[in-house]
């Protein structure tokens, strides 16, 4: 069953109007087969032109959906034999942000990314994919021993931001996400991140500084989330759609402004509609990129990463 | 907490801090009536802006050290001669931005108030004999907000460093990233990052002097990834906001939460340092980590 948005209500009402008619044909054996399919005609077609044209606000809702696929569900959609490394060595375990071994259509790589977890156990569990500086250390760990055994790196990014609290703070958060982004930018194997969901700040570059940078359809990306910049630019909590609208936080909108290099599409309805397809998209995407980073020496690999960030500003 | 304060009066320097004053000349608007006093911040003394100045923005009464913008800073860390790195040009308002106001109002209005184009110059000079680049974000001119326009001047910073096979000493001070660039302003950490990289695999110091307030996106790339961190006593130092943080916890914050002596304690500055031992203490620190074999 798919929760809908609020932006998706006249969709959602054609869809219950067409459950109840299911029921009643069923019932009252009252052929009212045109008319089901009728209505369902006109829910593709509102739910296609919806899509077509959301707004950054919207999008945002779309990319925080309560059934957006996230890490785990990619590691079951797309992976195969994931294996789970946990803990930074210094402190703790942070589920956070996970990673490990796996092989992407056979090809041996790392995995990183965060995960915001699907009901209230799982979200407590991961800390609704809020990262402390444990999660980032040990993200820092797994880098380092993907560039010693050759595996090429693929990070999943979602997450609404680093964890704010104060022993997040205690044991550096700041300086947890700088070596995290550092660890990125001297990685001697192939990099490509992908923005899955929220691309939340600090605590997405950290590990979205990669040479290719990939967002799906309705992803977003920001410095601050569009309540945040509302409250500290307009002073009201109420303008996030406005904040969302100029901090120009969309897949598209960063494509333009050389921040991404690639969009993947989402099946139609956003990627919580058919988690298989989104997947299957993700897994061709990234495994065409680094197709053509195979081969690239660490010093080319790490030139162009610093190249692509030197560059921006420079415009 | 705080045993730090109270001790920042540059008695035993008083030569170079002369030297200093002198060469602040004209800087500050002294012959107004409304500038020849100076209220203490934190504990509302009011210090005869001389005194004030004379004593490095430190409060002679209960040492609080109060902000100091670019031109003050390089006339009290660096030997006179020092010369002022050119601004660089950037993209203005890539998003064109507003909220309430637009962003190249803001812009406009921060460069009418501030000698400098935007939050972060650098100039090039000794400290003490020893070759350094100085780089200071002044919190003056729009929080000291990371965008475009600093990344790239912190980049060219550590450029020039590399260039002159010298250290390279960043003052930090910014509320964060400036959110009117957008994505783009997220950008400058790791563009900055790379920057720091090559100074790195080039042999060459880096030295960063968190100073009041250093927080957010600036925290948690270039403030973060010195080879020694110096704090000034007092300065708020952290990545997520107090009030958000409150707000997530729903409790009392410790005493002294996120302020220098607090994250000395928690391992992440190497020194807390009084303003009037600071030029004392980079020298010293240059002195050890400049390598012969670069230089």
């Amino acid at each position: 069953m798919i929760s809908f948005l609020d932006f998706e209500k006249p969709i959602a009402d054609l869809e219950a109007r067409i459950a109840e008619l299911r029921a009643t044909a069923e019932n009252g054996q009252l052929d009212i087969a045109s008319e089901i399919d009728k209505l369902e005609k006109k829910s593709a077609a509102l739910l296609k032109s919806t899509y077509a044209k959301l707004s950054p606000w919207q999008k945002t809702q779309v990319a925080r959906h309560p059934q957006r696929p996230h890490f785990l569900d990619y590691v079951d959609h797309m992976f195969e034999d994931f294996m789970p490394l946990g803990g930074d060595r210094r402190f703790g375990e942070d589920e956070a942000i996970l990673g490990g071994p796996a092989r992407l259509n056979g090809r041996k790589v790392m995995l990183i990314g965060h995960e915001k977890g699907h009901d209230t156990a799982s979200r407590l569990k991961h800390n609704f994919g809020m990262g402390k500086p444990e999660g980032y250390r040990k993200a820092v760990r797994l880098m380092e021993m993907a560039g010693k055994f050759g595996l090429p790196v693929i990070t999943l990014v979602d997450t609404a931001g680093a964890f704010p609290g104060v022993e997040a703070e205690e044991r550096g958060q700041s300086e947890a996400i700088a070596r995290s982004t550092e660890a990125c930018l001297s990685l001697p194997v192939p990099m490509v991140a992908v923005i899955v969901g929220e691309g939340g700040s600090g605590g997405a570059v950290a590990i979205a500084s990669g040479e290719r940078v990939l967002m799906l359809e309705h992803a977003v990306y920001s410095v601050i989330s569009p309540e945040g910049a509302s409250s500290i630019l307009w002073r009201t909590p109420d303008k996030a759609a406005d904040a969302a609208e100029a901090m120009k936080v969309t897949a598209q909108d960063l494509l333009s402004l050389g921040v991404i290099d690639r969009i993947v599409a989402e099946p139609l309805g956003g990627a919580h509609r058919d988690v298989t397809a989104t997947a299957s998209a993700l897994a061709s995407a990234i495994g065409e990129e680094l197709d053509g980073l195979s081969g690239l020496a660490p010093a080319e690999l790490t030139a162009r990463r610093e190249e692509r960030f030197l560059k921006i500003g420079r415009g | 907490m705080g045993t730090d304060r109270g001790t920042g009066h540059g008695v035993a320097n008083m030569s170079w801090i002369t030297k200093v004053r002198n060469s602040l000349g004209s800087l500050g608007k002294r012959d107004t009536p409304d500038n020849l006093w100076t209220k203490c911040p934190s504990c509302a003394e009011m210090v005869f802006t001389q005194a004030w100045e004379d004593n490095l923005s430190v409060c002679p009464r209960c040492g609080h050290h109060g902000r100091v913008g670019a031109q003050a800073r390089f006339a009290q860390v660096l030997d006179p001669g020092y010369t002022v790195l050119p601004a660089v040009t950037v993209p203005e308002n890539p998003l064109n931005f507003r909220d309430s106001k637009k962003y190249s109002d803001r812009l406009k209005a921060a460069r009418a108030a501030n000698p400098f184009p935007d939050a972060l110059t650098a100039a090039e000079g000794a400290i003490d004999g020893h070759a350094a680049i100085v780089a200071v974000q002044d919190f003056a001119f729009m929080g000291g907000s990371m965008g475009m326009a600093v990344g790239e001047a912190f980049v060219r910073a550590a450029e020039r460093a590399v260039e002159r096979k010298c250290a390279f000493v960043m003052f930090t001070a910014a509320g964060g990233a400036r959110m009117q660039e957008g994505i783009l302003s997220l950008m400058q950490m790791p563009k900055t990052t790379v920057a720091l990289r090559r100074l790195s695999r080039a042999g060459l110091p880096y030295i960063v002097v968190l100073t009041d307030p250093t927080t957010g996106g600036v925290t948690a790339s270039y403030a973060m990834l010195g080879d020694v961190h110096l704090a000034e006593p007092g300065a708020l130092i952290g990545f997520a906001g107090q009030r958000v943080i409150r707000d997530t916890i729903r409790e009392k914050l410790p005493d002294g939460f996120q302020r220098a002596e607090y994250l000395r304690e928690h391992g992440m500055v190497d020194q807390v340092v009084p303003r009037s031992e600071l030029r004392a203490t980079l020298a010293r620190l240059l002195d050890y980590l400049t390598r012969k074999d670069v230089a």
